[in-house]
This record gives structure tokens, sequence and C-alpha cells, in this order.
């Protein structure tokens, strides 16, 4: 079973492109630097200071995220990772070994999230899962939906999830067609409520069946996530009212300002608007939650990161020890995490984490 | 007052009109911040009606602000104009339900 939809859609990344944004130094030179005749923003620091959180420190790592490719088989207008089927970078069988390692030798590493790109394009992917399942943690895999049935060889995903007792967290920025195919593309809709039919026909996300399925939200514009209780309600009814499927949990989740984001926010003129939404926005209390505090983030080259943002914006860890070769939990739980402008967006309203709404 | 009666960026000094009168304006947002809530009414409903009755008083920064705000709680564009034809509709009524006033006048001025 496959769907072509999506297919005739496919776009290329910024990278590809050559566009200057396509390059972390141009993203952080924008983020960083005062725009002529613009009013300068307060640093992200200084507010963090002034909730006495600086500098930022791990509160114990727990959460192993690990983005294992860039490649997939979309090309999201607000895509932070500039993800696309023209991006090439795909961790190898050797560095997803030396992840394996650090797992069996760091037992407080109890969740591990498996990221991109598309993660299940990487084609070590089911071997990865399967040799982590093995060291007995818990999985998250994070799932674009359309993946499952563009091609036949992913078909037998939500099987492949099933039977090794994975946490689905799968994108779906709205309930309608209109708002989710502006941002995913054309037909990302129709086929991503095809491929939740087929996890819940696995059982995932049904009451009881143990098998969690998430969806994550994310605003299709330069606003923020409106409530994650209240929303998480609406797509709850409609999904169930219009195509008969359930959930478990909604994650809202803010559009940072880096990339294909930060490149839709400059040419719609709306980026001094949104970094003053997220400014006037920050809430202490996300603050003190955000999920750098208790993740490690690893490139799909084996360096290290305070979170996946920080790795699109290729800022490692502030420690010598920042690749996975030379991983050290104990050094890693005593870094200062770094900061940007661009973690406004993890602090605005009721904060935003890989895990949703934090406040 | 500058070349023009309305600014945008006039929006974020909304609060500063305490600084003349702060009792009454804290004990306003207050106010304004609970009408808000979730309670017998959603805060998404309420945000609908706002952008309603924003058009019905025609105040452009009301309209800026629940444009934004009931975009964001996830009113589609076609419901947003429906709302706004509710406070169309309910304006020209209010016009020409005086016409039976009108009507009224007339009949009882003639023969």
């Amino acid at each position: 079973m496959t769907d072509n939809l999506i297919i005739k859609e496919r776009n290329i990344s910024l990278k590809g492109q050559h566009q200057k944004l396509g390059d972390a130094t141009e993203q952080l030179r924008i983020l960083q630097e005062k725009e002529p005749g613009k009013s300068e923003h307060i640093s992200f620091e200084k507010k963090l200071e002034s909730s006495g959180l600086y500098p930022l420190k791990p509160t114990g790592i727990e959460i192993f995220q690990v983005n294992i490719g860039k490649m997939c088989n979309q090309t999201c207008k607000h895509c932070h990772v500039d993800a696309g089927p023209d991006r090439q970078e795909i961790m190898t069988k050797e560095t997803m070994q030396l992840c394996l390692d650090v797992l069996t030798n760091n037992p407080e590493l109890s969740t591990i999230d498996i990221t991109g790109g598309a993660p299940e394009m990487n084609p070590y992917f089911k071997w990865f899962v399967e040799e982590i399942k093995k060291l007995d943690r818990h999985i998250i895999v994070r799932c674009n939906l359309t993946i499952i049935l563009s091609n036949k060889k992913y078909n037998d995903l939500p099987q492949f999830y099933k039977k090794n007792q994975i946490e689905v967290v799968c994108s779906l920025p709205f309930y309608t067609q209109n708002r989710t195919d502006r941002q995913r593309g054309n037909g990302v809709f129709e086929t991503s409520i095809k491929a939740l039919k087929m996890l819940n026909d696995e059982g995932y996300g049904k009451e009881g069946s143990g098998l969690i399925l998430n969806l994550v939200y994310n605003p299709a514009g330069a606003f923020l996530p409106p409530s994650q209780s209240a929303l998480e309600l609406e797509y709850k009814e409609a999904l169930f009212k219009e195509y008969g499927i359930s959930f478990n949990n909604l994650f809202t989740i803010t559009n940072l300002p880096i990339s294909r984001f930060l490149d839709y926010l400059i040419k719609s003129g709306n980026y001094e608007m949104y970094m003053e939404k997220l400014i006037a926005a920050y809430n202490p209390f996300a603050a003190a939650n955000v999920m750098c505090r208790n993740t490690i983030s690893v490139g799909w080259n084996g360096n290290l990161y305070d979170c996946d943002f920080n790795q699109m914006l290729e800022l490692k860890i502030n420690n010598e020890r920042n690749h996975i070769s030379n991983f050290k939990l104990d050094e890693l739980n005593r870094r200062n995490i770094i900061t940007g402008q661009h973690c406004f967006g993890c602090t605005a309203g009721a904060g935003s984490s890989c895990g949703g709404a934090v406040a | 007052m500058g070349n023009h009666y309305y600014n945008s960026e006039d929006l974020k000094k909304f609060g500063n009109v305490g600084e003349l009168q702060k009792n009454l304006a804290d004990k306003f947002f207050d106010y304004y911040g609970e009408v808000f809530k979730d309670s017998e009414l959603t805060a998404r409903e309420k945000s609908l009606i706002a952008l309603a009755v924003a058009h019905a008083v025609q105040c452009p920064y009301c309209i800026d602000a629940y444009s934004s705000d009931a975009f964001e709680k996830g009113w589609s564009e076609a419901q947003m104009m429906e709302a706004v034809h509710v406070a169309c509709a309910i304006r020209g009524g209010a016009s020409l339900v005086h016409g039976v006033q009108m009507m009224n006048k007339v009949k009882e001025i003639t023969m």
C-alpha cells in the first residue's frame, strides 16, 4: 500500500537550495544581531538570570534523544531540521553501536527518544530499535505518519512498533485538512488519517492496550499554541467523530525561530512580531522546566547537544566530551547548558518541549 | 497625536492606562482576565464572541487581538467570517428594526 499524494509535493531543503538560511551561522547571526531600525530584544540569558536560573544547569539527564538522520519524505514549512528527501545526513550503524554502548553503561538513561527527519528512513532503524529494546528501556519514536504509507516497505511499521512496545509520537498539526496541508504539504492530512487508522487497528491509542499513541500540534503560522488540555479535547472529539480515530495525549509544541520556520517568519514579515510575542510571553515556571535540563541530544554524526534545536544550530555542548564516543554522564550533568534567543520558544506561555507544554 | 488616530503599536500600551488611574485600571484588567477564562463558556468560545463584538464596535485594536486569538484557538477562517456576519446581521438588523418605529410614526401622523 502506497500513497502517492505527497510524493508530488516533494520540495528540497533550504540547504539543498543553497539558501543562506540553510547555514546555522546565518541563523544565529539573525537571532543574535540587532536589526537596523528595530528595537533591541532583551537577551534570553538576562531573562534566565531574573528567574534565578542562569547559568542553566541540568536537573539530571534521563532522556537520551537521538536524531538518526535528516532525510524525510516530507518538506514541512516549519521544519527546524530543514529535513527533506534530499538530505543525506544519516547515522551510521557504527555510531548507533556507540549509542548502545552508552546506554548499556548508563541505566539512568531510561527513555530513548528517536527522531529525525523520518527516523524510519535510516536503513538501520529497526535494528537500532530492537537492540535498545534488549536493554529494556522505554522507546519513543517520532513518526510523521505519512512515512507508513509512502512505500510498501514501511507498511508494517505499526506492527513493528507494537511488537517492540514503542510509544509513537505523531505529527498532526491540526484536526482539519486545511491547516495540516498548509504546513506539511498537499495530501498529508488524508494520508496521516489513513496511517492513524492503521495504528488504531493495531491497538494504538485504544484504552487498555498499553500502546501509547500521542499526537503533536504545531501552530500553522506565526502564533503560539493554545491551551494543551483544551485543544486535546477538541482533537479527540473531532478525530473520533469524523474518522473514528482515538489517541492518548496531545502535545502542543511552539515553533522555534530557526531554520525553515525562521525563513517563513522573515519572508512573511512576521519575524519581529513573533520574537516580541515569545519574549512577552516568557514564563519563569516554563523556564525552570525546559527539556534540556533532563535530556541529552545526539546528532546523526554522534555529536552531543543540549537539545534538538541547538543541534540544528550546530551549538555543541559546553564540554570537551562532546561526542558519543567520549560520553560521560556525570560530567554532562554538571555542564552549563548553552542558551540563545531561540530558547524563548521553549519558555513562552505554557512552555514547550518534545513532550508538549511544561507549565 | 501624529498623522493617524490609530497606531497598531498602541495596542501593546493598553496596560499603560493604569498610569493615570491605577485602581480602576487594575479592577478592569482583573475583571477582563476573569471574563476570558474557561467557565460556563470555554475560552475558545469567548474568543469567537469577542471577535464578533470587535467588529460590531469596529475597534481595530480588538480586531487585531481577536483575529490572532481566535485563529490560535483553532477557529477556521470560515468560522471567523461567519462570526463577523453575525455581528453584521445584528448591526444591520438593529438599523432595520427601527424601521418599525418609522412606520409607527408615519401611521400616527397620516390619515
